[in-house]
């Protein structure tokens, strides 16, 4: 079964720093740090001591509350460093790289012959159980349940995200291998989401045992969020679980190898970007390992692991998240411009709105900063939110329902189905300036913590 | 032109000396330049549209009725005691008339929005802008200005700030204002004496001149010449009639409608909904023979196309989804022709029109969304 679904509603955001594609080293890690705070739901519990020698699928870390959960080292070393921040939350724990890279072995398996209990009992063991996220509201998934079905998408319309087939193309061996594993976790199969403008010219249009989709338009028609919502929404007490392609691929890796390999190829994007390329680099790389890509010595950058509307800023001493395979580089926009708003013609700065004259220069790309361009207001406009995305909710609804903790109108309008990141462009064209992502995601944790 | 000042500590900053005046600081503050604020979370880069360039959109688009108005002030006064004066003695003459009224609607309505920015603590908000800008303009030009003072001040306490301020209000707070002033002073807001501008030489005294083509209406059940004795059609389309001060001419409102539309600051669904609920209606009373005059002439009298344009499309008191405002336009042009057409002791039905159904906007929300929610409902049991 395959059909084209096509997304009218949805705006690609022209920034300026596109990766070349083209891979300009190998970044030799020096000091990877493991964030529990990239997995949402996870509350961990700390299994090594500063100092003890870990290899490349070693646990580090165990969850509370599901102790089958870990959380593993992505490189061999020895433990450096263990991060804490307020009330003494566990922020990171600094493994210092060995030369080489020794792997735990996992064991080369035969997947044709895995029950569902032994393929969970190896992700868990390897630390890539944690690949896989519950939705509802986007948290770890849960070992115990089943879901209705797994979501891939093969594509990202994020504003730079990676290139799907120039980073992960040559791994397409292993994404089937991910996928013949994970089809037994579930009795819906593996949704596999392709790009329509090139579904027949991508290494992944051959994946088999998938029901493919393929999906036409503008961001956010890559989100597996929005692609969820057309092929099957998710009701209340529905599960379902996503996977992104980039992990999909290092599930395959681990059956088809025995090892926990998470290096990938990371687009290093944005305005202030030097030479914007990608490099090879494990997950928990230091900003300062990709030195060379910018001039930080104003302190004026922001440094986003993932894209430009809903990655995380990590600081100058940050780290790549596990998730990420694109770290954002942009220029924090605290200059102050002089009569903005009034300028007729604001040149350097784009508007989706026709009240600038952007939309005179359809290709032209903009160095976007990280100014706000106003101040906070209350909700005025009715249209522009809709505009950006294409699902079968009202947005504004929602985002009151989550303002008031309103738990049943959070249901009504959809909350469920959401995470974020799909309203990430909601976000952006907000002419009130409102921080919708975050008030999403305080929904969301009020549902959690009410509908426990 | 750019300087950094996000590290310097200011007098006015909160925790500052007069860190109490916040508010109004920042107000003229951010007004000359864009905050220096930078995103904490969510999306890192964000749109350079802000509410202040949406706001002085929809002024810029008042302005050509504005000007025409100003003009028609002049004209309409020169020819009702036949003075016989030019061009720019017409604008002048209408300029001085009007300047007081948009000094007093500013004063008070911006005065209120600041103390209370100010109380709360928060930004004080562009809304009034706009409102400011249209009150002026929907009042007989010869209103009091204490009256218009109490006016404003009712409607932007009442109306607005008591709810939340702008973005919080149910009613438009520029209708408001016309409704106030309506019923607490109806002398001097109906009838034939108040849209000629009048100056102690030359009071009217003829009870028939100043009438505006509304005040016919009542009289063309039959035949449309009682209208068309008066004013010819091309008069109510140039706006070369008496009026509120900005409503007459449907040359002038309609270059503010394409901008609005170009921009896509004012929904295009919310202005034909109201202009096809309009013409059924019309339709519908030349058809049942009501009226003789022809439904398309509602559109250029009196304050309709004003109200379609600039009010009806308000967005905050409008309904907020997009079946939803067919639904709520529809109704306001349909509602603005019958009390046309069924109350001749008051013609211009598009101020009750459009506040009725910014009353009635959630309800059609909550219709719409309601529906919405249970055929999805459905469509989860289906699959």
């Amino acid at each position: 079964m395959s059909n084209n679904i096509v997304l009218k509603r949805g705006l690609n955001i022209p920034i300026q720093g596109a990766a070349a594609l083209k891979t300009s080293r190998t970044v030799k890690a020096g000091t990877i740090a493991v964030k529990p705070t990239d997995f949402k739901g996870f509350s961990p519990r700390l299994l090594v001591r500063e100092g003890d020698r870990v290899l490349a699928g070693s646990p580090l870390m165990a969850d509370k509350q599901c102790p089958d959960i870990l959380v593993t080292s992505p490189v061999s070393g020895s433990v450096s460093e263990i991060v804490r921040g307020e009330k003494r939350k566990l922020l990171e724990v600094r493994i210092k790289a060995d030369d080489t890279v020794e792997y735990l072995d996992f064991g080369v398996q035969n997947i044709a012959g895995m029950s569902a209990q032994q393929v969970k009992e190896l992700l868990l063991k390897s630390g890539l159980w944690t690949a896989l996220i519950q939705r509802p509201y986007g948290i770890l998934a849960n070992p115990e349940v089943k879901p209705k079905a797994i979501f891939v998408s093969a594509f990202s319309t994020a504003p730079l995200a990676a290139d799907t087939d120039f980073a992960l193309g040559s791994e397409a061996e292993y994404v089937q291998a991910g996928v013949n594993a994970l089809t037994k976790l579930t009795e819906g199969g593996v949704h596999l989401s392709l790009s329509a403008a090139n579904c027949s010219s991508t290494p992944f249009h051959k994946i088999e045992n998938v029901v493919s989709h393929t999906f036409e338009g503008r961001h956010p028609a890559g989100n597996v969020g929005i692609q969820i919502s057309h092929i099957s929404p998710i009701r209340k007490g529905e599960t379902v679980w996503t996977v992104s392609l980039l992990l999909l691929a290092a599930i395959g890796k681990l059956f088809a190898t025995g090892r926990l390999d998470l290096a990938r190829k990371v687009a290093v994007t944005g305005p202030v970007a030097k030479n914007p390329s990608y490099v090879e680099a494990l997950p928990g790389m230091n900003m300062k390992d990709i030195a060379e890509f910018y001039d930080n010595s104003k302190g004026d950058i922001r440094f986003v692991s993932g894209d430009a509307l809903s990655g995380t800023s990590i600081g100058p001493d940050g780290s790549l998240g596990f998730f990420d395979n694109q770290v954002t580089l942009l220029h924090e926009g605290t200059e102050r411009e002089i009569l903005g708003w009034a300028k007729p013609f604001r040149f350097n700065q784009f508007s989706s709105t026709r009240s600038y004259f952007s939309w005179l220069c359809p290709k032209k790309r903009y160095a976007m900063d990280t100014n706000v361009h106003g101040g906070p207001r209350a909700f005025l406009m009715s249209d522009c939110y809709g505009k950006v995305l294409p699902m079968d909710i009202y947005p504004i609804y929602l985002v009151k329902a989550c303002l008031a903790g309103d738990i049943d109108n959070m249901e009504k309008f959809g909350i469920y189905e959401v995470l974020p990141e799909d309203l990430a462009l909601c976000e952006f064209v907000d002419p009130s300036k409102n921080d919708i992502q975050a008030i999403i995601a305080k929904g969301i944790d009020l549902m959690i913590k009410e509908m426990a | 032109m750019e300087e950094n000042t996000a590290k310097q500590p200011g007098l006015f900053e909160k925790g500052g000396k007069l860190g109490w005046l916040h508010s109004t600081v920042d107000a003229f503050d951010t007004f000359l330049r864009v905050p220096g604020t930078v995103t904490r979370t969510g999306a890192h880069v964000r749109d350079s549209i802000d509410l202040k360039r949406i706001l002085i959109i929809v002024v810029l688009s008042l302005v050509p009725a504005a000007l025409f108005g100003m003009w028609n002030v002049g004209y309409q006064h020169s020819l009702t005691f036949g003075l016989g004066w030019g061009f720019w003695h017409n604008f002048w003459f209408g300029f001085l008339q009007v300047l007081p009224l948009y000094l007093v609607s500013y004063i008070v309505g911006l005065g209120i929005e600041f103390a209370f920015a100010q109380v709360r603590g928060e930004e004080v908000s562009e809304g009034y802008l706009v409102s400011g800008m249209l009150i002026p303009l929907i009042v007989p030009v010869d209103v009091p200005l204490w009256m218009l003072a109490l006016a404003v001040a009712f409607a932007v306490v009442f109306g607005k700030e008591v709810f939340g301020g702008t973005g919080m209000n149910f009613l438009n707070p520029a209708l408001l204002t016309r409704a106030f002033l309506f019923f607490s002073y109806p002398s001097k807001m109906s009838g034939s004496f108040v849209w000629i501008a009048q100056t102690k030489a030359n009071a009217l005294a003829d009870a028939t001149t100043g009438a505006t083509p509304l005040a016919y209406l009542g009289e063309c059940k039959e035949a449309v010449a009682p209208l068309t004795d008066h004013f010819s059609y091309m008069d109510m389309f140039l706006g070369t009639v008496p009026g509120s001060v900005g409503e007459t001419s449907v040359i002038a409102i309609l270059i503010g409608a394409v901008i609005l539309l170009w921009t896509g600051v004012a929904s295009w669904k919310i202005m034909l909904s109201s202009v096809a609920g309009a013409l059924f209606v019309g339709w519908i009373g030349n058809v049942c023979g009501v009226s003789a005059v022809p439904a398309w002439a509602h559109l250029i009298m009196g304050g309709f196309l004003f109200g379609t344009v600039f009010m009806a499309t308000d967005p905050v008191t409008a309904a907020q989804t997009e079946t939803g405002k067919w639904i709520y336009g529809f109704l306001i042009g349909a509602l603005c022709v019958i009390v046309r057409l069924f109350n001749p002791g008051y013609a211009e039905g598009m101020m009750l029109a459009i506040l009725l159904m910014n009353t009635f906007a959630p309800l059609i929300d909550y219709c719409v969304t309601s529906c919405s929610v249970s055929r999805r409902a459905k469509k989860a049991k289906i699959a």
